[in-house]
């Protein structure tokens, strides 16, 4: 172990660790106003209205005073990415101390300017009053130096029975400009002099073009410039529909020479291909396992499934003098900016990114990549902005999937039905292909370039965390286990970050096992997984989903209703979660409620949360019944809504959701908890319901028949 | 060519194509960036607009089709500063998540209770079935469009 030097600066609280300086992440203005500086960004989660309620909390000013920085290279904090349900612990933690400190430091200056101790002080929405009579205000205190200083991390911040903003639902401060039509997204940017850019994707991955005759596309109306670099092509327009038609031209006269050879779409492929096989957690006790009474073994499967973002990415850029500015929906600008460098050729300040919201993305969509396409157009028209759309096909057919999956299960319970034996081997492809790759470039137009910077290798965020191997490791307490993750390197599809990782399918193949096992053991599945489980909060989520879904030990479903539990704590340190969910089986099988238990910590915005789990479950419900990326041997066939439908407002259930508060407990991310358990929940409402069990997602109906066959 | 649109209760005159899509004209001419691009198909919903009383996707709608049409946007739904039942409702439910598909679904919404002041749950399932929320606000947005009928029927 290594020993920390005694002067070594204090480790500080969340991102507040790499971003050490208070002006980095607050300035308190003269006119009355504070301005927030966040680098975790909106994904469509509500994260910048929790970052405002953290902010006046510390403070002690009217949320209304609290404006938000967009974030942007420039002067932003790098935060990294805004992924993994991370940004409560990391940038609401950050801004918590230092608004902590913040607000110190204007004490001290306050007690100083009315000639009273600290301890005199009291605020009120940014006045300072002195007991003895006296008052200053944070916008006379404030001044350019007042935050220009690194973080002590001696101040701490308010205790729970504090807080009066902290823990109410405060309402979305988005909201209003989004229902009233103000431009709220990137694709509403609109730039002086802005052209519009569509780029010709290959029809295949790896495609090389090998024929394309320009001057029938130059030639159109509106025409400003055709861009071509290898095999990477676009277009550029004056007006948007006059970029359409050129895409449409360019797409018919463009000839490929194809090289992909993708595989099934069973994931089985994976148990056939070359994988880097890792043990990731061993337990053994001979004596437990010679109490051995009934084995099982099973295998489950998921899909690619695809993000699906409702609105394809889109990004705007100029090159002027040297230097790009990208507008972006990218979830890490600091992240981006360095992988533009490695395509681009030039250095990072040259290159200023800045976050503007897009549609809600679950993971690494095509964002990145629209950021890279209109870079790549704008260097070829210098001093004019250019907006690159991507189509709805572009989405479909070219953002990152989340990995198809395979995990076999055995297991083996005693004469007491409990477990003795567990063991988990899960096969997929990495689930981390976001810039910054550690080798090559992880944005698709470079790959297509005369000179290409090749991809970087795919791999997985390390344990606890984990990518394919998340929530692999069952929380339950088992004597013997063994988790093997066998990771396939080589993947035909290009595959990322998709909300909750590997906890999707390792969580549905957990959960589905446990009720396999507990009614192997003759159990009531709630009861037989608080046999197995120690930790109080994970107890309490599944008791209390149970109780608010009025769960009956043992009961049965009536061969067309049934319901399901699932559970898992997300990532294995961050938000506990618990869903049961009544399924109807008729032409297709419907989830119609769900009720969802949660433990996040200290919950800041529980109407945030409850927002989160709701959309997590029927999300989930959507993926777990409806969502597989179709594909030929050739190419992805999946290219519209028609091809890939997910749950519709005739489909969604209704969702409760309870919320366990733990004030004590440091705030915990719920925008991925969800996934797993409510995937496991439908899997067992089938079984409740029907007697068989589906292990393919999706679980349909003709999986339903099959099975019962 | 010069097609005149009648838009949030507003002539314009503009310069286009017939054959370009309305919601590029709302957009890109009229700068009226509400009506979102989700599909270009006609399938998700994202660039409903209301036409003479009726919920029509704008993204596959030539231009040429809608001169002469009253069309209503997001940006027509408020009067004098009063902002809609629907869009009042969509606050007081907090029915938003990354928010994309609510332009769509107001205007669908809207069409809704223009013909159907008093429409049950399914009925207002059945009015979104053109429309999609890929976050899982459903349940949300289903909520508040009941909310705004109760409000307008008392």
């Amino acid at each position: 172990m290594s020993e920390t030097p005694v002067n070594a600066p204090r480790k500080l609280p969340g991102s507040l660790e790499a971003n050490r300086r208070l002006d980095r992440w607050l300035r308190i203005n003269r006119d009355g106003t504070v301005t927030v500086f966040p680098g975790k960004v909106e994904i469509g989660q509500g994260i910048l209205t929790v970052f405002t309620q953290i902010v006046a909390e510390e403070l002690d000013v009217a949320l209304e005073r609290v404006r938000l920085a967009p974030s942007d290279t420039s002067y932003s904090p790098d935060e990294g990415i805004t992924s993994g349900s991370r940004s409560v612990q990391e940038g609401g933690i950050a801004l918590l101390h230092a608004a902590a400190e913040a607000r110190d430091l204007l004490l001290q200056r306050a007690a100083s300017r009315l000639g009273v101790s600290l301890e005199q002080l009291a605020v009120e929405d940014g006045v300072v009053t002195a007991r003895s009579g006296g008052a200053i205000t944070y916008w006379d205190l404030t001044s350019e130096e007042l935050l220009a200083r690194e973080a002590t991390g001696d101040i701490a911040p308010k205790s729970p029975k504090e807080h009066t903003l902290i823990g109410t639902p405060v309402p979305r401060h988005d909201i209003p400009g989004k229902i009233s039509g103000a431009p709220a997204y990137v694709q509403d940017l609109e730039l002086p002099g802005m052209l519009h850019g569509r780029i010709v994707r290959p029809p295949s991955p790896g495609a090389r073009l090998t024929a394309f005759d320009e001057a029938q596309v130059r030639s159109m109306p509106g025409i400003v410039e055709v861009v071509r670099d290898g095999s990477f092509l676009g277009v550029i327009a004056e007006r948007e529909e006059q970029a359409i038609r050129a895409l449409n031209r360019c797409k018919r006269i463009a000839q490929w020479h194809e090289i992909s050879a993708l595989p099934g779409t069973d994931p089985r492929y994976l148990l056939r291909a070359d994988a880097k096989t890792e043990v990731i957690s061993e337990k053994s006790d001979e004596a437990a396992l010679a109490r051995s009474k009934r084995s099982l073994e099973a295998e489950y499967t998921r899909p690619f499934i695809a993000h699906a973002s409702m609105a394809p990415s889109c990004a705007v850029a100029t090159h002027d003098k040297g230097a790009f500015t990208v507008w972006t929906h990218s979830q890490g600008i600091y992240p981006l900016r360095t992988e533009l460098t490695k395509v681009l050729g030039v250095p990072e300040r040259a290159i200023t990114v800045i976050h503007v919201e897009g549609a809600g993305c679950y993971g690494h969509n095509g964002a990145d990549d629209a950021a890279c396409d209109a870079a790549l157009l704008a260097r070829a028209v210098p001093g004019r902005p250019v907006r690159v759309q991507w189509m709805r096909e572009d989405e479909f057919g070219w953002e990152p999937f989340g990995s198809a999956m395979v995990v076999r299960m055995s297991g083996a319970v005693d004469g007491e039905g409990r477990i003795v034996n567990w063991t988990h081997d899960l096969w997929s492809h990495g689930h981390s292909t976001r810039p910054v790759g550690r080798d090559g470039a992880n944005l698709l137009g470079a790959w297509y370039l005369e000179k290409p910077v090749p991809a970087a290798t795919p791999g997985n965020p390390p344990l606890p965390a984990g990518g394919s191997h998340r929530n692999a490791i069952p929380l339950y307490e088992f004597p013997n286990q063994r988790i093997t993750n066998h990771l396939v390197l080589r993947a035909p599809l290009r595959t990322s970050a998709l909300r909750s990782l590997g906890a999707h399918p390792n969580v549905f193949a957990i959960e589905s096992f446990m009720d396999e096992l507990a009614a192997a053991a003759g159990a009531d599945p709630v009861e037989f997984r608080l046999r197995h489980l120690k930790d109080p909060r994970a107890r309490a989520v599944i008791e209390a989903a149970a109780e608010e879904a009025g769960w009956r030990k043992g009961g049965k479903g009536d061969g067309a209703r049934g319901r399901g539990i699932g559970f898992a704590r997300y990532k294995n340190v961050g938000c506990y979660a618990a869903v049961v969910v009544e399924v109807e089986i008729g032409n297709e099988i419907a989830v119609r409620r769900a009720w969802a238990a949660v433990d996040a910590g200290l919950a800041i915005n529980p109407d945030g949360i409850a927002n989160q789990i709701e959309g997590g479950v029927i999300q989930t419900v959507s993926w777990t019944l409806k969502e597989q990326v179709q594909y030929d041997a050739q190419r992805v066939t999946t290219l519209n809504w028609t091809d890939y439908p997910i749950l519709s407002f005739a489909e969604a259930p209704a969702v409760e959701v309870t919320l366990i508060n733990r004030p004590g407990e440091p705030p915990l991310g719920t925008g991925e908890g969800a996934q797993g358990p409510t995937a496991a929940a439908i899997g067992n409402a089938v079984f409740n319901a029907m007697g068989v069990r589906v292990r393919d997602m999706p679980l349909t109906r003709e999986r339903v028949i099959a099975a019962l066959a | 060519m010069t097609i005149t649109l009648i838009v949030n209760e507003a002539e314009h005159r503009v310069a286009a194509d017939p054959e370009t899509p309305l919601l590029y004209v709302l957009r890109n001419d009229l700068k009226l960036k509400a009506t979102r691009f989700g599909c270009g198909q006609g399938q998700c919903g994202a660039c409903t607009v209301v036409m003479d009383g009726k919920a029509v996707a704008s993204c596959d709608l030539p231009v040429s089709a809608a001169a002469g049409k009253t069309i209503t946007t997001v940006e027509g739904l408020s009067t004098g500063g009063k902002l809609h039942p629907l869009q009042r409702a969509f606050i007081a439910e907090q029915a938003a998540q990354c928010g994309y598909c609510l332009s769509g679904i107001l205007m669908a919404a809207k069409a809704l209770l223009d013909a159907n002041a008093r429409p049950s749950e399914a009925e207002i399932r059945a009015a979104l079935t053109d429309n999609f929320c890929r976050c899982g606000t459903h349940q949300r947005i289903i909520r508040a469009i009941q909310r705004a009928a109760d409000e307008v029927a008392t």
